[in-house]
């Protein structure tokens, strides 16, 4: 077993983790708070990384243009929920998971329409676009790297604020009792907004950054999107210490099943059979994982208390 | 049994599509008998799935999964007989009972596990295993991998059909659905079906009365699994191609768009959602007003999604509620 590579595969882990982490974040306070199967969530990390490559392509500065970016998807988040989902709230799962399709549908269309079908490309500035060798040995790519680092950042920040603020506590105590919250004279309308914005512009954020590594597409929103959602069904919908959990479990299972299930298949079946078996399998990993937590514990991981579903 | 204006415009809608392929024959232009057999196909299904969703309250979100298996057997069959000569997968019978058995026993295993969660688990769990079953047919190089496989010679039903004939293969596809429509309708009014009615509107009280809803809920699934299974032999020979995008998530979403649509908990609900999809495509696609030098009905998903949206906004019961005798409050 090359030990280099997996070190490196572990790194990549943590950063799919990390960027699935910002996106399950918001979905999961959406989820847990407002009852909402919201699968629009992808549509917004999409247009983080279509204004960032638009804003960078202005400013001529991949900061400036990212840093722009957070408050233009957060406005957009909140436009969406003023406009559409807002009234969705009451309504049955079936609903929700209809109307946002549409909503996934109409941005997916209007993106080819404002940029056209082919793809974009977010150019680097120059020290984010070399690589740093952290391990003697193993030079690592100095973007993958800060996302990482953006990506524990804000896992801190987040929770300093879940746990530390007002605004963290009307969050946690709408996830564990929304109609109680209502009757205690909070804005829950202001509420849900806000924490709708909040979710748009972590979606926002995770588009921005995965941009310049993956690429800048149509369609780059949904197949995130289904991760996610294994993500925070593992963690148990409105937990976001699940979420954390779930998602870094995801990104290293993916990353490191996927570039060394060939060599353990290898040792147990005969190779022909392996390879060709090793791709499906990788790519199923982490669907085996979610039915065998649904399957013992039917609430996720980490069921957050006193939701009655 | 008394006429209802509804039941006559239901009878009116089957007797056109039961001439169908005569009129696009006088027309001139069977390129309809083709949109309406895929458009019956879909239908087949998402009256399968609507025993889930409308009657049941299941929302699985992984329905096309099973259609995906049976398009499959047809295609994997084709496959060996074509390649390596073994005439028995060819033939359509045993096709078919492998579709409808895979399907159901597929739907046994996934519902088994799955029928153990609730509400939001259970529509990701269920597309969870739908993912599972598309990524398993991605990665099968022997049969096509993401290219799909191309079907040759379409299933062999020993004389009795000839399904090389596009007409052939309409009629069938059209008694199938009035099968299915009647095995429906037979099934919801049936002791079995308040079971699962029952369970929809009130589990606590189903169990109270002496039912485990699981098991209804459980034989219900493998219904609508085999059903669609069925779906997907008649879709593989209808195409002659299938791939893995059958099974894909979005594939599924359509299924639910259409029982949207059409209204749930209706019998014929799934089939006019699934006529109002596919014609909503075919017309929103061919607006030929230009805006600034695009053409409108390139982008007619930009129409579609919120069109959805003030559907399920405003239209709940989908073009059920706008015929006579609609049900209220449903």
């Amino acid at each position: 077993m090359n030990w280099l590579l997996l070190l490196e595969q572990i790194l990549n882990g943590f950063q799919l983790g990390l960027l699935l982490f910002l996106l399950a974040a918001g979905l999961t306070l959406v989820f847990g708070i407002m009852d909402m199967v919201n699968l629009a969530h992808g549509s917004l990390y999409m247009m983080g990384a279509y204004f960032c490559a638009t804003f960078t392509g202005w400013t001529g500065s991949f900061l400036i243009g990212a840093l722009l970016t957070l408050p233009a998807v957060f406005l957009l988040g909140v436009v969406v929920e003023i406009i559409a989902l807002r009234t969705l709230y009451a309504r049955d799962h079936l609903d929700q998971v209809m109307a946002t399709f549409g909503l996934i549908l109409f941005f997916n269309e209007a993106t080819r329409l404002i940029w056209g079908p082919i793809g974009l490309v977010i150019p680097l500035p120059e020290f984010l676009n070399q690589t740093v060798e952290i391990i003697p040995g193993a030079p690592y790519p100095a973007f993958r790297l800060a996302i990482i680092l953006v990506g524990f950042l804000v896992a801190g920040l987040l929770y300093l604020i879940v746990s530390r603020t007002k605004l963290g506590m009307l969050i946690r105590a709408g996830a564990s009792n929304r109609d109680m919250i209502g009757a205690l004279g909070i804005n829950i309308r202001l509420l849900f907004t806000l924490v709708f914005g909040l979710g748009a512009a972590l979606a926002g954020l995770a588009g921005l950054m995965a941009g310049p590594i993956l690429s800048v597409e149509i369609g780059m929103g949904e197949s995130i999107l289904i991760l996610t959602l294994v993500v925070i069904v593992i963690g148990g919908i409105g937990s976001i210490k699940g979420a954390f959990i779930a998602a870094i479990l995801i990104g290293l299972i993916d990353t490191v099943g996927r570039s060394f299930l060939p060599e353990i298949l290898d040792l147990v079946l005969p190779s022909q059979t392996a390879a060709t078996a090793a791709p499906a399998i990788s790519s199923m990993m982490i669907y085996l994982l979610m039915a065998l937590v649904l399957a013992i514990k039917p609430q996720g991981l980490f069921p957050p208390k006193g939701v009655g579903r | 049994m008394n006429l209802s204006p509804r039941l006559l415009i239901n009878a009116a809608l089957l007797i056109f599509l039961a001439v169908l392929p005569f009129l696009t024959d006088w027309a001139g232009d069977s390129f309809y008998t083709g949109l309406v057999a895929r458009i019956l196909i879909l239908a087949i299904a998402a009256l399968s799935l609507n025993l889930l969703i409308g009657y049941g309250g299941m929302v699985s979100f992984g329905h096309a999964a099973f259609i995906g298996v049976g398009a499959y057997v047809v295609g994997i069959g084709a496959f060996h007989a074509f390649e390596d000569g073994i005439d028995w997968m060819l033939n359509g019978y045993i096709q078919l009972v492998i579709a409808l058995l895979g399907s159901a026993f597929i739907a046994l295993i996934i519902g088994a596990i799955s029928l153990r969660t609730r509400g939001v688990y259970f529509i990701m769990i269920t597309m969870a295993f739908s993912q599972m079953l598309y990524f398993t047919a991605v990665g099968v190089e022997t049969y096509g991998a993401d290219d799909g496989l191309s079907i040759y010679s379409r299933s062999d039903m020993l004389g009795l059909i000839d399904l090389n004939d596009e007409k052939s293969l309409y009629y069938l596809i059209f008694v199938s659905l009035l099968v299915v429509l009647y095995l429906m309708h037979r099934l919801v009014g049936s002791a079995f079906g308040n079971v699962i009615r029952g369970s929809k509107s009130n589990e606590a009280r189903m169990r109270a009365i002496g039912f485990s809803p699981y098991k209804y809920r459980l034989t219900a699934f493998v219904i609508a699994g085999a059903i669609a299974g069925y779906a997907g032999f008649l879709m593989a020979n209808l195409n002659d191609f299938v791939s893995p995008d059958v099974m894909h998530w979005t594939r599924s979403g359509d299924l639910i768009i259409m029982i949207l649509l059409g209204g749930m908990a209706s019998l014929f609900g799934p089939l006019y959602g699934a006529l109002a999809f596919l014609m909503l495509e075919e017309i929103l696609s061919s607006i030929p007003l230009t805006i600034g030098g695009l053409r409108v009905g390139e982008y007619w998903q930009l129409i579609f999604g919120p069109l959805l949206i003030l559907i399920v906004l405003y239209a709940r019961n989908g073009v059920d509620s706008f015929l006579p005798g609609a049900r209220k409050n449903t």
